[in-house]
């Protein structure tokens, strides 16, 4: 019966594709129509490989669903990689601009979303679906609701990725920042969320704990949200029903706003509360120590949920947004501050107890690492969103680092701390291959970041002074190309923080692999010195 | 739960759940954090009170400050034309020469030329205003179309054939190759000439053939003499500069195939006083020439 409907939808997926292939209204459709045809003939291979023509009973994989927390915790590594390898190559075209090309694919306005979307969505959306099936199983003590629905989630949402990485490629594009995939692709998008939500509410409701923990708060409001946000923001007509370009249901400055009502909430909800939640079981967890305070937790939380859906408009400071929107963005900004600051306190001060372990676990070192930066990125926002600073930080790179030091330090680092809790649980190892190369990972990751980041800001504001710098006379002192050559001294260190981290990142992959091949290195224990050798 | 169950470390009490082995401690919400937390709350009902912030059917509450981006702005502009005005209406007022003559003026539309330069002109003509191939150079004393501050106006005024200006620049070498006005050979004899014309290396042979054809089809413009002629945009050929190359496969293209290089007439983008700025800092790059009144009547012709 499985399988009839497995293989059934998979003909019914094909024969549409290739029916509408030959429909297609512009060559873009057509491709994306054959790249569903390719992707449901690798479901069909697969599919008969794992076939079983008695339908024998199969043996349940242990008391939780892990097979599908394996598959997320493999993708989020592999999409990683991608992700950081895309913006290094975004980095170096930026200091030197030959590397475009010239060519359509590989020219920076196509690779940038690419590079967003693969770290965002791709590493970062897998990161979250796979600790919270993770996390959900084991805090409400139940198995994932619904079987294999939460496989559908999973390659659902592969088949999502590739949708939208090669529609980049391509060039198709509904050029609304984040959300760049067109109509087709968002209610594809759309049926994979929802059956996400209904998966994990499922889980919830089997739950056999009487209360629902902290971590599942969060990740609720963030898969909630994220719907709510992804259906307004791509609102559209299509052209035809059988093309690949539509027309956003808002214009103009409603436009404007709806775009970054979104894009300000899939960092609130997607890299913010999902992560929270992610810190909220793996810290803990990790540390051996119960959460520092269970108020602050709900304060927080409502507080951050609350106040985070408002403060949007501060992305369009001295912009057509009328002043009381600007009001609302900056002072909703300036009071999440607080609320913001409530999951770090929560994060480190789980920590007390426990500090001298970041001596000799440097997973938790990560972690640590990760949180701080969540609490620079925190605090270095609201700043931002206030007028007087934004007005000399808007457009500038200045945006650039605070996004990154937020997404390399914070999603990043708390990402990898849960692969490297993760990966020994899953494969069922006692440790990882080797701690001493999780330091490693720690200090290239950090070091990376902080190149970044500090390029940035001396490129953010040299870039603010020099627009506004008039000479006595009351003209502008620089042309805008003057200040893009000002800045290729630090894009160039940019780039260099992005080789470190992807070369911290790639550490990661070896280590991930040799744990998975049930391999322990032989190394001396973190925080004993080497043995002198004579 | 009769009796609370307490963290050994902290002493804390814990709410008494437990998932996973995660315990909850009951910690107060730290102080420093509620008073900062109220703080930037109280500093949010504030700023909301006199700022713009409630919105209304028709607008939104104007705020006590009646502050407004908008009228920021404007104020913000007129406060910078206010302190340049006494300039802004020289420059308005005068003619270019008078300008030029006065210090002050001068000056201010050398800075105010600088700046719209690096905003509309470096794209082609370089930041250093050292041109490309193609693009003249505007540092030194060879001008296509007159040098004098009336002729580079009315060079950026209304362009360099630029269609959609009567009064634009307008002229068309013949492409006298692909047309077939003249042979492979006679082009090739011709290029030598012309080469022969600034006294680069040629084939003396050719170019003896060549300057029959010169004579005959490009004299008419370029001068015989190659001196060119600037009510034409015709280049002078007997000197060093060369606004496509000085080689001779280049040579033989342009005559062949021709060029006709257009600039844009900024007169549709810019105001008369941005245009009066320019001219008078591309004039000052160094190779600005006197109006033909002050120069002396033998001069003229």
């Amino acid at each position: 019966m499985g399988a009839a409907v497995y293989f059934g939808s998979i003909g019914f997926v094909a024969i549409a594709s290739l029916i509408l292939a030959s429909l297609a209204h512009d060559s873009l459709f057509e491709a994306h129509s054959w790249v569903v045809f390719i992707m449901a003939m690798v479901a069909a291979i697969a599919g008969l490989r794992v076939f079983d023509p008695e339908c024998k009973p199969k043996p349940v994989d242990g008391k939780y669903m892990d097979s599908v927390v394996r598959a997320g915790v493999i993708a989020t590594v592999f999409w990683g990689i991608v992700g950081f390898l895309v913006g290094l190559i975004l980095a170096l075209q930026l200091a030197f601009p030959d590397l475009n090309f010239d060519w359509q694919y590989t020219n920076f306005g196509r690779l940038r979303p690419l590079h967003t979307s693969a770290v965002i969505f791709a590493f970062g959306g897998n990161a979250l679906i796979a600790t919270s099936f993770y996390v959900v199983q084991r805090t409400c003590h139940t198995r994932l609701a619904f079987g294999n629905a939460a496989w559908f989630v999973f390659w659902g949402y592969q088949a999502f990725i590739v949708l939208a990485a090669t529609g980049y490629l391509l060039g198709v594009t509904q050029s609304r920042e984040y959300a760049e995939p067109e109509w087709y692709v968002d209610i594809w998008l759309t049926i994979v969320w929802v059956t996400y939500l209904v998966v994990f509410l499922g889980t919830l409701t089997r739950r056999k704990e009487p209360h629902i923990y902290v971590a599942n708060w969060f990740y609720l409001a963030f898969i909630v949200t994220v719907a709510m946000l992804h259906v307004v923001n791509n609102l559209s007509i299509p052209v035809s029903f059988l093309g690949s370009k539509s027309y956003s249901l808002f214009a103009g400055v409603q436009d404007a706003l709806t775009q970054w009502w979104y894009a300000h909430n899939a960092v609130g909800f997607f890299l913010t509360a999902g992560f929270l939640g992610m810190m909220y079981y793996f810290v803990p967890k990790r540390a051996e120590r119960p959460v520092y305070s269970y108020r602050l937790s709900i304060v927080h939380f409502w507080a951050l949920i609350f106040l985070y859906i408002w403060a949007g408009p501060h992305h369009l400071h001295y912009t057509a947004l009328p002043d009381w929107a600007q009001t609302l963005g900056m002072v909703f900004s300036i009071m999440l501050w607080m609320p913001s600051w409530g999951g770090m306190i929560n994060g480190l001060m789980t920590l007390s107890g426990a500090w001298d372990k970041l001596r000799t676990d440097p997973v938790i070192r990560m972690m640590v690492v990760a949180i701080a930066f969540y609490g620079m990125s925190t605090f270095e926002g609201p700043m931002m969103s206030i007028k007087a600073v934004n007005s000399l930080s808007h457009y500038t790179d200045w945006t650039v680092g605070h996004v990154h030091s937020g997404a390399l330090g914070w999603v990043g680092m708390i990402s990898f701390g849960a692969v490297y809790m993760l990966v020994p649980k899953l494969w069922k190892r006692d440790e990882l291959y080797s701690l001493r190369l999780v330091n490693w990972h720690v200090w290239l990751a950090t070091l990376g970041i902080v190149l970044y980041a500090s390029a940035m800001w001396v490129a953010g504001i040299m870039q603010g002074l020099m627009w506004r710098a008039y000479d006595n006379l009351g003209f502008l002192e620089y042309s805008f190309v003057e200040s893009v050559e000002a800045m290729h001294p630090m894009y160039v260190i940019r780039a260099g923080g992005g080789i470190v981290y992807l070369l911290g990142s790639l550490i990661m992959v070896y280590n991930v692999w040799m744990t998975i091949k049930g391999r322990r290195r032989d190394e001396v224990p973190m925080g004993f010195a080497a043995p002198a050798t004579a | 739960m009769s009796e609370k169950e307490h963290d050994e470390f902290s002493g804390t009490e814990t709410t008494g759940h437990e998932w996973d082995g995660i315990k909850e401690l009951n910690s107060p919400l730290p102080r420093w954090w509620l008073w900062t937390f109220y703080a930037t709350i109280i500093w949010g009902i504030g700023y909301m009170i006199l700022y713009p912030a409630w919105p209304l059917i028709e607008s939104a509450t104007p705020g006590l400050l009646g502050w407004s981006s908008r009228a920021e702005l404007t104020e913000e502009i007129a406060a910078a034309r206010d302190e340049q005005r006494e300039l802004r209406e020289g420059i308005d007022n005068n003619p270019l020469a008078a300008i030029r003559a006065d210090q002050d003026l001068f000056q201010f539309a050398v800075a105010g030329g600088r700046s719209a330069f690096a905003v509309n002109c470096i794209q082609c003509h370089g930041s250093g205003a050292a041109g490309d191939v193609g693009y003249p150079n505007l540092n030194d004393d060879a001008w296509l179309w007159g040098g004098t501050l009336d002729d580079i106006y009315h060079s950026i005024r209304h362009g360099i054939r630029f269609e959609d200006d009567d009064q634009t620049h307008y002229s068309e070498m013949p492409a006298f190759g692909r047309d077939e006005l003249l042979d492979k050979d006679q082009i090739s004899d011709v290029a030598d000439y012309v080469l022969s014309l600034s006294g680069l290396d040629h084939d003396s042979a050719a170019a003896a053939r060549g300057q029959a054809v010169y004579q005959q089809e490009c004299s008419i413009c370029h001068m015989e003499d190659g001196s060119g002629d600037r009510t034409q945009g015709a280049p002078a050929l007997n000197d060093a500069i060369w606004l496509h190359g000085g080689d001779k496969d280049t040579i033989v293209d342009v005559v062949t195939n021709s060029r006709r290089g257009v600039m844009p007439a900024w007169g549709n983008r810019l105001d008369d006083a941005t245009i009066k700025k320019l001219t008078i800092y591309v004039h000052a790059l160094g190779g600005g020439e006197q109006e033909a009144s002050n120069q002396s009547p033998e001069g003229g012709e």
